[in-house]
């Protein structure tokens, strides 16, 4: 009997050790290089694995890193200038300061705006219903560039901070959460969501609409759209707002954040967000949209 | 044993309302809407101003690159203005809004009824004319036929396959065409043979228009080369890939086109409008529609311009039914459900079909039991179970590899499933993502 164990343990001791011998040599050939400062990047990042960067994760991030000559273009939108610095670090590479970005959705279509003129039958159970109801037809109101409110983004968003506000249907950032990791901007089929460059106290002010129809069929599809009336073109004293294709834009590196344009919008499309409340009211009557729209955040933000 | 397609293929019920009703002339509407782009390729470009007067089969918007076609106006009256309105794809484009004054036919056009048997014209002057006319396949798909008759290097066709199946349900329009206009349809199908030089033709008719097939076998005996086929009833025969299976025998392979096997395939509507374009001088600017449903009180064949309004059409056939669920533009399985009805008929509005509450529902989704009857419906061969799920997951590299381009879109996958899953749903959003990323590769 102790015979059979004896034996049974030299077998596998020699076995084991021939075995350790082969590994040692055949690791010996067969040995990965890699540079011990990949692992050290690696480590300084968020480890989101959200592609923000364009890169398929973290560590292929980091072994770009590694491997690129400078790191001006290279940056972690997740982690932001700060993480950046502590890899320039490890790495001994300079690194240029970044703007830090936030996303933006362009659209106050909410339903009592924006007439719902038709209803999109998707499938029970669809994840991708605003990708589906995109590749059908224009959408469920009138106007063929506006929100769906089908989620996709709410979908794609690894950190928590877009969110559809059930009473205005449409998609709301959370700044303090947004990481600007791009997820949501690419996921959006109608090309709403803009990443727009961090202002202080998350003040901005900004078009919120994306339609390019002519301005009279563009009014009869929502109260809240953009028309191209020009008045805000006129009234910036900073050149900050372009209009192109029957659409205004406002250039948030040009915009200096002082609300000329926002009174002067017919259609109140210009939002101000993150702002004190205005002392003198203008027009009453005017702004009552936009309160709507304010209050109605507010009271989603009670709620939760 | 008549002949069909080898792989698939469903058996929807018939459902042929309107199969009894002759073709009605629709008079012109008070307004027409002709969007520029009816076509598959680049929009047309618009020649015509605002307040200028057209006349019937004037040109009011002129082809706009190789794939595309010529636009003519439907009615005479004054252009009331030209700018994006909806059409039946659910986007605003652009389409010229004309008033309706009168009914003044261009001089050119012969609007005798005899019938012109003979065509001295070569086949460089017939494809001309048919450019000229701006016809397009009428099945449906809407690519532009003058393409599909110049016949790239190094390749020969060898038979003209023309398709008179119509095997989408409730849809009568060609049957009624094959019934009524024979003769004119054969004319077409003997022009389009010289045009493309072959000397062999073969009309695959479904089997349940028995009428049709009487009809059409009769007339063809004056024909040379012109045969009739039978078909068994199965849908999608009337896809290209299946029809030239069906009648011909030959497969064509993965992301080939028809003339890969030596033959070129067309709607008998297209071949009518040929045969009008080249022997009358007539331009596409009418086609016959079916209005149908089961709660229509007068379902009808009407032969109507384009650019008519689809509530004229629905008005014509008793009016809207008051259980209405969906505005269909097309057959049940591969048309599309409409935004509104007041979106104009174009040259693919093959028919209108109105579902009541009940059928438009879509069903409860249940679970996957890999049952394999998409598998077995698929008319391509194709997986539809697996490419769902890829498709929901965006592995778009694996859904290439299962050939999702090869995919038609028939829906057979979605109508044969007993779990009611939204396969073809997915499946279209997938093939839209992998083309796009395939497109990309090339650039």
């Amino acid at each position: 009997m102790t015979d059979i164990v004896i034996y049974t343990i030299i077998t596998i001791s020699t076995i084991g050790v021939i075995a350790a011998v082969i590994l040692y040599f055949v690791a010996q050939k067969f040995q990965v290089i890699e540079d011990p400062r990949i692992d050290l990047v690696e480590e300084a990042l968020p480890s989101a694995n959200c592609g923000g960067c364009g890169f398929p994760g973290c560590r292929p991030f980091a072994e770009a890193c590694v491997k690129a000559e400078n790191l001006d273009n290279l940056f972690c939108p997740v982690g932001g200038n700060d993480v950046m610095a502590s890899v320039g670090k490890i790495l001994g590479k300079e690194v240029l300061a970044v703007d830090s970005k936030v996303a933006v959705v362009r659209c106050s279509g909410a339903p009592q705006f924006r007439k719902n003129t038709s209803i999109f039958d998707s499938p029970q159970g669809a994840t991708l219903s605003c990708a589906m109801e995109h590749a059908l037809y224009g959408g469920h109101t009138d106007c063929t560039y506006g929100c769906l409110g089908g989620g996709d983004c709410v979908a794609v968003c690894n950190f928590d901070a877009i969110h559809i506000n059930p009473i205005t249907q449409l998609p709301e950032v959370i700044d303090e959460k947004c990481t600007a990791c791009n997820a949501c901007v690419v996921a959006c089929p109608k090309d709403i969501i803009e990443l727009r460059t961090r202002n202080k106290k998350d003040r901005k002010i900004f078009v919120s609409c994306v339609n390019m129809d002519k301005g009279v069929s563009a009014k009869k599809a929502c109260d809240v759209a953009c028309i191209a009336c020009n008045k805000c073109f006129k009234v910036c004293p900073y050149n900050a707002i372009t209009i192109s294709n029957n659409l205004a834009f406002i250039d948030a590196d040009a915009c200096k954040l002082c609300r000329k344009c926002v009174s002067e919008c017919p259609t109140n499309a210009i939002l101000e967000i993150g702002f004190p409340e205005r002392k003198i009211k203008v027009e009453t009557e005017k702004k009552e949209t936009e309160i709507n729209l304010v209050e109605m955040s507010k009271k989603n933000k009670e709620n939760e | 044993m008549l002949k069909t397609f080898s792989k698939g293929g469903i058996h929807p019920p018939d459902n042929k309302l309107s199969a009894e009703k002759a073709i009605e002339v629709l008079p012109p509407p008070e307004m027409v809407s002709i969007p520029i782009s009816q076509h598959i390729g680049a929009p047309a470009k618009v020649v015509v101003k605002k307040n200028d007067k057209v006349k019937v089969g004037q040109i009011i918007a002129e082809s706009g690159g190789f794939v595309s076609a010529n636009i003519h106006s439907s009615v005479s009256g004054t252009v009331l203005k030209i700018e994006e309105t909806f059409d039946a794809s659910g986007y605003k484009r652009m389409s010229v809004t004309i008033k309706v004054e009168g009914d003044e036919w261009l001089e050119t056009i012969d609007r005798k009824p005899e019938i012109i048997q003979e065509c001295l014209l070569s086949a460089e002057e017939i494809i001309a004319k048919i450019t000229t006319a701006g016809i397009v396949g009428l099945g449906g798909a809407t690519f532009p036929t003058q393409v599909k008759l110049m016949v790239p290097r190094g390749m020969t066709a060898e038979v003209l396959v023309i398709n008179g199946v119509e095997c989408e349900p409730y849809l009568t329009a060609d049957d009624r065409l094959m019934l009524e206009k024979g003769e004119e349809i054969l004319v077409g199908v003997s022009i389009l043979m010289k045009a493309l030089n072959v000397n062999k033709a073969i009309v695959g008719i479904e089997n349940n228009k028995l009428l049709a097939i009487a009809n059409m076998e009769k007339l063809a005996k004056k024909f040379q080369g012109i045969s009739i086929q039978p078909l068994k009833v199965s849908y999608p025969q009337g896809g290209e890939k299946q029809l030239i299976k069906a009648c011909i025998n030959r497969e064509v392979p993965s992301g080939g086109l028809p003339i890969s096997v030596g033959s070129v395939v067309q709607n008998v509507g297209t071949a009518f409008a040929v045969y009008e374009a080249v022997q009358k001088n007539k331009p596409l600017f009418e086609r016959v529609v079916t209005v149908t449903g089961k709660s229509v009180k007068k379902p009808a064949n009407f032969l109507a311009r384009i650019g008519t309004p689809l509530t004229n059409l629905i008005e014509a056939a008793g009016g809207l039914p008051d259980d209405t669920g969906k505005i269909v533009s097309g057959g049940p399985m591969m048309g599309k459900a409409l935004k509104n009805a007041e979106v104009p008929m174009t040259k693919g509005t093959s028919g209108v079909l109105i579902l009541p509450t009940e059928e438009a529902k879509r069903k409860t989704v249940q679970e996957c039991i890999r049952c394999a009857k998409c598998v077995s419906a698929c008319p391509m061969g194709l997986e539809p179970y697996l490419m769902m799920p890829l498709s929901e997951r965006k592995i778009f590299d694996k859904l290439e590899k299962e050939r999702v381009m090869d995919c038609i879109e028939c829906g057979s996958c979605s109508y044969t499933c007993p779990s009611n899953r939204p396969l073809l749903d997915y499946i279209r959003l997938g093939k839209a993502s992998v083309g796009a990323i395939m497109r990309s590769r090339k650039k």
